[in-house]
């Protein structure tokens, strides 16, 4: 490996200084496994890996790296969709896993305050027998830390009854890239001053280093019940969803699948959807039996209203489980039926839902890539997944031209590039196509205010105004407006 | 109507003559925060309309301008409403100050605050632009969040020329209880009352009664009921109403000036605390009259976790909001700076210095 950055060596001697050998990594083999997060197409290896073990350590790391002007790419559990944590060759890797305890859980006050390595997971489960959760579930929640989530402002199946990352996150401890701890945020319902909290959270690592989260936490509702329906077309299934919202109706989680992801997971998890439906509907009711019930009623003549051909009630625990399983194997299913999937993350407005899965179909049929969509339809957050074999020489930048088209399609019809997983590297230039010039400006102003030499986590989220006057200036000089015979929404 | 082009040449012609400006909507929160040093008023009250609501989307974006009043009817009108029940302190207050000022009514602590239903903005800069931020989806991660930035920004960071905020269904049904009980008791009540998922809205403890609303389904709210007992309230959406707008009787003292105390919930009684105290959102938001010195007022603030503010009656030489730690104040200051490099904005507003 060649070293690249001037200061390579003095900057390891000096962080051997302040770190434990276990906790700082310089070898490839050892700097192998943190080359990409889950967004795996892109992979590079950084100067070196720290894995701090107190806040102290990290107020030090980043300190020594400021002093040498080198990047600080900070890193949670690495299960980030975006590339959020992809490394920078010149600069390290902050991981922050190893700073994992629970250190308070306050029933009083409904609060627990965690190192940000601790597992989305594991926080309701440690609060489990006071009768209380953590409400955001991203579906890695097995897995991703909550200092990733507040990075992120990570979402979840339940995020449209309970909220995302920003309305259960009361306060986080950060180091800034002057090595100065401080809190942004309280366990009080609100605070002087500028929030900086909500500032913080989804800033991916470009603003400062959590290293302390204080969450709320949630009462767990006494009853659950999930029903799913059919329907012969996609429109109705939207239709029902906004019915379902315009009446007064918040459900615990309102997900749908369109054919190709009924298909792929009734193969892999047998969840009893029907195979034949355009689209099914899948919604969970929470609270006491009765609130449950009055709901259930209501919901069941919606969706009759709106064309549901068959209508299914979970009787019991099992059931209920049953029919969840197909919705969270859908990755995993599609996985199955394609060498690769490429997962988008667009967030568009309900009512336009059929209009952009029929464009989504014309891509598809354009680009020659299946597609099979998931999509959290209670807050509008879709995720097409694209189907494509990484091994066929122009598959993956069609699949990734394919995503960016999917996501413009979005911005057109009032939604967002993103719903919940972040820009990081992949979707960088299509931050071009949502934010102008005047916007990214404010952005800018905002990173200057934390970090004016852009050591944290750069290149990321926010792109240059020279990098989208580049790529604006591309797409009318050459063309390459790709595929002028394509409508363009 | 839309006066954004002359919102716009005003804070183009202050940012080229170094004028700051006083960036005002009715001008029915004049009372809050601290005077600006502006003199010269930018006035948003007649940039005024409702550029979209869609009630299936759960979202309403109208110009910062247009009364709240207005905006409560219309989705009044479809069932739905502001969820964090912004105060109305006259019947033309804007929605801009309305998130301004950040503040929430009764049922913040259940139904979310100003910043939680905050979905997009479209700001005049410090640069002289018009900028826009967030949208009118729920689910948007693309780029910092500079609307919820907005939220209790009290205008010192730009010029909200709309707003785009979530809207929730209301409630079918409420009910109010009132359980007569010792103050102790009462605060150890309503902790073990969050613990349970019940249906409710509001709660606030005052003339040695706890009131708590229920809202939800009529079953779900009698449901509770039976387990709560009490006396119904009757006329108890007046008795809210009176709270979130600060009509009740208790908010009518002018002898002393009125802070506001925000804690942790489960914060006992203060002891030292002399005054009238009206207690809401289950403990964690306490009125105060009291002549106390503001040392021992915020110093009592901070051991709680908590921050006190001068709500109403200023004092010379103190500032209405609540010192940030050092490091905390300096990032809010380079803030500040970036984004208004000119300090045009509403200076002094805030904080006095800055």
């Amino acid at each position: 490996m060649v070293d690249t950055h001037p200061n390579k060596a003095k900057l390891l001697a000096e962080l051997a200084t302040v770190l434990p050998a276990r906790a700082l990594l310089t070898s490839v083999d050892e700097l192998r496994p943190y080359e990409c997060d889950g967004l795996t197409a892109y992979r590079r290896v950084p100067m070196a890996v720290t894995l701090p073990e107190t806040i102290e350590q990290v107020q030090a790391i980043v300190k020594i790296c400021k002093h040498y002007q080198v990047p600080v790419v900070a890193r949670g559990a690495g299960t980030g969709l975006s590339g959020g944590a992809l490394p920078d060759e010149n600069g390290i890797i902050l991981g922050l896993s190893r700073l994992n305890k629970i250190l308070a859980v306050d029933t009083r006050n409904l609060t627990a305050t965690v190192q940000p390595g601790v597992r989305n997971l594991a926080i309701s489960q440690a609060v489990a027998q006071h009768g209380l959760f953590y409400a955001p579930d991203p579906s890695s929640q097995i897995a991703c830390s909550i200092g990733g989530n507040v990075a992120e402002n990570s979402g979840g199946v339940h995020c449209l009854k309970y909220g995302l990352t920003v309305h259960n996150v009361l306060s986080i401890k950060v180091v800034d890239i002057h090595g100065e701890l401080m809190t942004f945020g309280a366990t009080t319902y609100d605070t002087s001053g500028y929030d900086l909290l909500a500032l913080m959270i989804g800033s991916e690592g470009l603003l400062g280093i959590v290293v302390e989260v204080t969450v709320k936490l949630t009462p767990k509702p006494k009853f659950v019940q999930v029903l799913m329906a059919a329907f012969n077309h996609i429109e109705s299934a939207g239709n029902a969803v906004a019915g379902i919202i315009s009446e007064g109706i918040i459900p615990a989680g309102l997900e749908m699948m369109d054919n190709k992801a009924i298909c792929a997971a009734e193969d892999f998890a047998k969840a009893g959807y029907p195979r034949d439906a355009a689209a099914i509907l899948l919604c969970e009711l929470d609270g006491t039996p009765i609130e449950v019930s009055e709901a259930q009623n209501k919901v069941t003549k919606i969706l009759s209203r709106h064309g549901a051909k068959n209508l299914y009630i979970a009787e019991n625990d099992q059931e209920r489980a049953q029919l969840w399983a197909g919705r969270k194997a859908a990755f995993p299913a599609v996985g199955r039926i394609s060498p690769d999937y490429y997962c988008m993350d667009g967030t568009i407005p309900r009512k336009h839902l059929a209009y952009v899965l029929r464009h989504i179909n014309d891509l598809s049929d354009y680009y020659g890539l299946g597609v099979a969509n998931v999509f959290h339809a209670g807050d509008g957050n879709l995720h097409p997944l694209i189907l494509y074999d990484a091994n066929k020489p122009d598959e993956l930048q069609r699949a990734e031209q394919f995503g960016a088209d999917i996501l413009a399609l979005c911005v057109k019809v009032g939604g967002s590039i993103t719903g919940e997983h972040g820009v990081g590297h992949e979707k960088i230039d299509s931050m071009c196509v949502q934010f102008n010039t005047e916007s990214l400006q404010v952005f800018h102003a905002i990173k200057q205010a934390f970090d004016p030499e852009a050591l944290l986590n750069p290149g990321k989220s926010i792109p240059t105004l020279h990098r989208c006057a580049e790529l604006g200036a591309m797409h009318v000089h050459h063309g390459h407006l790709p595929h002028p015979d394509l409508p363009r929404f | 109507m839309d006066i954004s082009q002359q919102l716009q040449e005003q804070v183009a012609s202050a940012l080229a003559e170094h004028r700051p400006l006083a960036i005002m909507g009715s001008g029915s929160k004049q009372f809050y925060g601290n005077e600006t040093t502006a003199k010269e008023v930018l006035s948003t009250a007649r940039h005024v309309g409702i550029l979209a609501y869609e009630p299936s989307e759960l979202f309403i974006k109208a110009r910062s301008g247009t009364p709240l009043d207005y905006i409560e009817s219309a989705l009044a009108e479809r069932g739905q409403m502001l969820a964090f029940e912004p105060p109305r302190f006259s019947p033309v207050s804007t929605i801009g100050g309305v998130v301004a000022a950040g503040l929430a009514g009764p049922a913040r602590p259940w139904w979310g605050s100003v910043r939680d239903h905050m979905l997009g903005v479209t700001l005049l800069t410090g640069f002289g632009t018009v900028a826009s931020f967030g949208g009118q989806v729920m689910k948007n991660v693309a780029g910092y969040d500079v609307s919820r930035l907005m939220v209790g920004s009290l205008g010192t960071l730009g010029v909200m020329l709309d707003v785009t905020l979530k809207v929730m269904p209301r409630p079918e049904y409420s009910l109010t209880t009132a359980l007569e009980m010792p103050i102790e008791e009462a605060l150890e009540y309503v902790i073990a009352l969050r613990r349970s998922p019940q249906p409710i809205s509001a709660c606030c403890y005052f003339d040695d009664c706890l009131y708590i609303r229920l809202s939800g389904s009529e079953a779900r709210v009698y449901e509770a009921y039976s387990f709560f007992g009490g006396d119904e309230v009757p006329e108890a959406d007046q008795f809210w109403q009176s709270l979130r707008n600060q009509t009740h009787e208790f908010f009518h003292q002018y002898d002393r000036p009125l802070w506001r105390l925000s804690v942790e919930p489960a914060t006992g009684t203060i002891n030292r605390l002399d005054g009238t105290i009206l207690m809401e959102w289950a403990g964690a938001q306490r009125w105060v009259y009291s002549n106390m010195p503001v040392n021992i007022m915020r110093s009592m603030a901070t051991k709680q976790n908590g921050h006190a503010t001068l709500y109403r009656g200023r004092l010379p030489g103190v500032g209405s909001f609540h010192p940030q730690a050092d490091a905390v104040q300096q990032v809010q200051q380079r803030l500040k700076a970036a984004l208004d490099p000119q300090h045009i904005f509403n200076p002094g507003r805030l904080y006095k210095d800055w």
